[in-house]
C-alpha cells in the first residue's frame, strides 16, 4: 500500500508518501514566504503559491521513494478546516490526479492528521491523551481508538500559538509588518529572561474544567507593557522584554501542563502525545516531559517536522482510512469531495463522564 | 430599515462578564443582513463582546477567536426563533482589503440573510456596507476597565436616502 498525502490548508504546501499509518516513506514541504512583504497572510497569494508549489512538491515526494503515480493505492488530501482558497487547491489537485489515474480520493481532517503525527515512527497505541497546540488550535483530545475521539478541553478564546504571535507583536519582537511565527521570537527572547519575575494570570486554573483561556493573559501582558513604557520609557521596556517573554511563556506552559496532567489523572491514562506547531517550544516539551515522568506517564513528541503542518500525517490518516476500507477502492469514490473550511472532526464526541 | 435605536452610546465595563452583557444588549437590536464592525486594540474585548452577543442569539457552539482561520460560522436564532447564520471575521492577520475582496468577503458583507461580526474592521473601510453598526473598544486607565462606544453608521448616500424617505 502506498498513499500520497497532500496538505495545503494554510501556509505550507506539502506532499508525502506513506506505506502505513506508522510508516512514511517520503515527505516534502514548501513553506510560503510570499506573505512577509505584505505584513500578513494574503489568502489569494496563498492560493496562487499553493498552485505553483503543489506539483513540484508531489514530484519531489514521489522521487524520494522512486514510486510513480501508477504505483499508488489512493490519494489523501486535507479537506478542512483551513483557508478555503488554500484547501481548494489541494482538494481539486487531488481530484484531478485521481481522475487521471483512477485512484480513490480520501478526505482528511487537519486535526485528525495532527493526532496521527504521534503514531508515525512510534509504537504509541490508544488510548492516549493528545495535547494539540498550534496557531489556530489548542485542544486536549482523548484518543480512545483511531477514529474515536473525545474532546476533553479546548481554548475558550485565543489559541496558544495565536497568543504567542500577538505577544511577539506587543514586545516588538517581529520584523515590521510580520504577524506570524511569533512563537520562535518569544521563545528566543525568553531564553535570556527570568520566568519568575512577573506573575501573569493562569486563567481558569483551580476550576473544575479542562478548558483553557489565553485572551486575559495576552491583555495582562499588554497592560504590563503599556505601564512599563509609560513609567520608564522604551528603554525600560527593552530591558525587561526577555523577562516578560519568559514569564508569558511560563504562564502558557503552566496552563497547558496543568490541564494535560489533570486530564491524564482523571481518566487514568498513562500515555500522552504533544502535537501541533507549538510542540516546537522547548520549554513546553521539557516541562511536559518532567511532569509526565512524575506520574509515570509516557510522553510522545513527534519530530518538529511532523509537528508543524506537513503531509506525512495526512498520508498516515489516508493509509489508515484505506486499510479500513473507507476508500472503498472504487474508481469514482471521492470525486464529490469538497473543501470544507469549517469541517468538524469525524468521530469526535464532547466530553463523556469519566 | 434605515435608522436604528442604538442600545447604548458609551459604556464602561469592568469585567469580561459586563462586556459580554453589552454584546447581549446589542443582540436584541440586530436584524439579518446587519454587519457589526468592531475596532479596538489587542485585548480590548472584541471577541468577549461577540461571545456575549452570540450566546444571546442562541449560539451553543464555541465562539473563539478566528484570527488564524479568518472566519468562524455559527448557527444562531433570532428572537422569533428563526435560524440565523452568524459569520465571525477576524482581519488581524490581513494586509488590506484587496486580498479580502478576492476571497469573496464582499458577498458575505452584503448578504441580507446572515449576520456579520467583523473584528479589526478598520483594516477594510472600503469594503463595509453603506450602513452598519460600529463598536469601538478601548482600554482605560484601570486595567480591568473597557470603554465601549456603539454607533449606527450610514454612508452619506445612505443617510441622504434616509433623510428623503423621512420627509416623504
Amino acid at each position: 500500500m502506498l498513499i500520497l498525502g497532500i496538505e495545503s490548508s494554510c501556509d505550507e504546501t506539502a506532499a508525502a508518501i506513506a506505506s502505513s499509518e506508522r510508516s512514511v516513506r517520503a515527505s516534502a514541504v514548501l513553506s510560503q514566504m510570499d506573505h512577509a512583504p505584505y505584513g500578513g497572510v494574503v489568502p489569494e497569494l496563498a492560493s496562487r503559491a499553493h498552485i505553483r508549489a503543489a506539483l513540484p512538491v508531489i514530484e519531489n515526494a514521489l522521487d524520494q521513494t522512486g514510486a510513480r503515480l501508477r504505483d499508488l493505492s489512493a490519494i489523501a488530501v486535507t479537506q478542512g478546516p483551513g483557508l478555503v482558497g488554500s484547501l481548494l487547491v489541494g482538494v481539486n489537485l487531488a481530484k484531478g490526479l485521481a481522475y487521471g489515474t483512477g485512484l480513490p480520493v480520501l478526505g482528511v481532517h487537519h486535526l485528525e492528521a495532527h493526532l496521527f503525527s504521534a503514531l508515525i515512527d512510534s509504537d504509541l497505541e490508544p488510548p492516549f491523551v493528545a495535547l494539540l497546540v498550534s496557531g489556530g488550535h489548542t485542544e486536549l483530545i482523548l484518543v480512545h481508538a483511531l477514529g474515536d475521539y473525545e474532546l476533553l478541553g479546548a481554548t475558550l478564546d485565543d489559541a496558544a500559538g495565536e497568543a504567542f504571535d500577538k505577544v511577539a507583536k506587543l514586545l516588538d519582537l517581529l520584523p515590521p509588518g510580520q504577524l506570524v511565527m511569533g512563537g520562535r521570537a518569544v521563545s528566543a527572547s525568553a531564553e535570556h529572561g527570568d520566568p519568575t519575575t512577573i506573575r501573569f494570570p493562569r486563567a481558569l486554573s483551580g476550576r473544575d474544567t479542562l478548558d483553557m483561556s489565553f485572551s486575559g493573559l495576552k491583555t495582562s501582558v499588554l497592560t504590563y507593557v503599556n505601564s512599563l513604557r509609560n513609567e520608564g520609557g522604551q528603554e525600560a521596556l527593552t530591558a525587561a522584554t526577555p523577562d516578560i517573554a519568559a514569564c508569558f511563556e511560563q504562564a502558557v506552559v503552566d496552563v497547558l501542563i496543568d490541564r494535560t496532567m489533570r486530564a491524564l489523572k482523571s481518566r487514568c491514562i498513562d500515555r500522552v502525545a504533544l502535537v501541533g506547531g507549538v510542540a516546537a517550544n522547548r520549554r513546553l516539551r521539557e516541562t511536559l516531559a518532567e511532569a509526565a515522568e512524575t506520574i509515570g506517564a509516557r510522553l510522545t513528541v513527534p519530530s518538529i517536522a511532523l509537528c508543524t503542518d506537513n503531509a506525512a500525517m495526512v498520508a498516515a490518516v489516508g493509509a489508515h482510512q484505506f486499510a479500513q476500507g473507507s476508500g472503498g477502492g472504487r474508481v469514482d469514490e471521492g470525486y464529490d469531495l469538497d473543501a470544507s473550511p469549517r469541517l468538524s472532526l469525524p468521530g469526535l464526541q464532547a466530553s463523556r463522564p469519566a | 430599515m434605515n435608522t436604528r435605536t442604538v442600545p447604548f452610546q458609551r459604556e464602561v465595563t469592568s469585567s469580561p462578564e459586563q462586556t459580554q452583557a453589552l454584546g447581549a444588549a446589542l443582540a436584541t437590536h440586530l436584524h439579518p443582513g446587519d454587519l457589526i464592525a468592531l475596532e479596538g486594540d489587542l485585548g480590548s474585548g472584541k471577541t468577549c463582546l461577540i461571545q456575549g452577543l452570540c450566546r444571546a442569539l442562541g449560539v451553543t457552539s464555541r465562539v473563539n477567536s478566528p484570527t488564524f482561520v479568518l472566519i468562524n460560522e455559527y448557527d444562531g436564532r433570532r428572537p422569533g426563533g428563526e435560524q440565523l447564520l452568524i459569520r465571525h471575521f477576524d482581519l488581524y492577520r490581513l494586509s488590506g482589503s484587496e486580498e479580502l475582496e478576492e476571497i469573496g468577503v464582499r458577498e458575505f458583507f452584503h448578504d441580507p440573510e446572515s449576520l456579520c461580526l467583523v473584528e479589526w474592521a478598520d483594516r477594510v473601510p472600503d469594503l463595509l456596507p453603506a450602513k452598519y453598526w460600529s463598536i469601538e473598544m478601548s482600554h482605560l486607565e484601570d486595567p480591568a476597565d473597557r470603554q465601549v462606544c456603539c454607533r449606527w453608521v450610514m454612508a452619506p448616500s445612505a443617510a441622504m436616502a434616509t433623510a428623503r424617505g423621512s420627509e416623504a
